[in-house]
């Protein structure tokens, strides 16, 4: 899978990009960022309020219960402030 | 037709541009979206997600045609670093009567607002800050539905 992080997500996380094997037993959206949340480090600190964390999956706006297969693009990221 | 580019627009060029050709087009709506210096800025970046952000706006734009009967349209989104008083966005329709252009000019920048991704950050003497999104953007674009 690859993981896509935008603004202060990224330069909270450290990195904009990583290729991540996607866990047994992480199924959908909401499994994948407790995931991430538990690695810790800056990850937990950057995903701490999940409130303001939007995700995509294959350039998709999706709820938390969209299901993540390994071959997907996941970007998480803060909600947006273009035009 | 729908843009991202880091590289400024000509304003008249792009609407000149839009109408050229087509005599139905009795009317060109536009907005232009400038960087706004909030006191403490002196300059702002635009970060994208490329590929997404065209998808959204090929997305935007067709849903803006789908709703009003345009003869043109154009959406043209910078990203990169600008000053206040450059130039983000550019918007603009055409259309037979001023109802539909004008009306579908400002749906495509209300919705372009809360669904392309695009993030500002601003740079002031205190660093970086992150523009936060507004209320009233989501309140704008669900008037829309």
């Amino acid at each position: 899978m690859k993981l896509l992080y935008f603004a202060w997500l990224r330069a909270r996380i450290g990195q904009g990009e990583e290729e991540f094997a996607l866990p047994a037993g992480v199924c959908d959206v909401a499994g994948l960022l407790q995931y991430l949340q538990a690695r810790g480090g800056r990850y937990a600190e950057a995903l701490a309020d999940l409130s303001v964390v939007k995700v995509a999956v294959n350039q998709d706006y999706v709820g938390r219960d969209h299901p993540v297969r390994d071959r997907d693009e996941v970007a998480i990221f803060p909600p947006v402030t273009g035009g | 037709m729908i843009r991202v580019q880091r590289e400024d627009f000509d304003i008249g060029a792009e609407l000149d541009r839009l109408a050229a050709g087509n005599h139905r087009i009795g009317g060109v709506a536009s907005f232009v979206g400038l960087v706004r210096d909030r006191g403490d800025v002196s300059a702002m970046t635009l970060e994208h997600y490329p590929g997404m952000t065209e998808k959204k706006l090929v997305e935007i734009e067709a849903e803006a045609n789908r709703r009003w009967p345009l003869d043109a349209s154009l959406i043209v989104h910078r990203y990169g670093r600008l000053a206040p008083g450059d130039r983000i966005v550019l918007v603009a329709t055409a259309s037979p009567h001023r109802e539909a252009a004008l009306a579908a000019c400002h749906f495509l920048i209300d919705w372009l607002k809360t669904d392309a991704p695009f993030w500002k950050s601003e740079e002031t003497p205190q660093g970086e800050r992150w523009v936060e999104k507004r209320a009233e953007d989501d309140e704008a674009r669900e008037g829309w539905r």
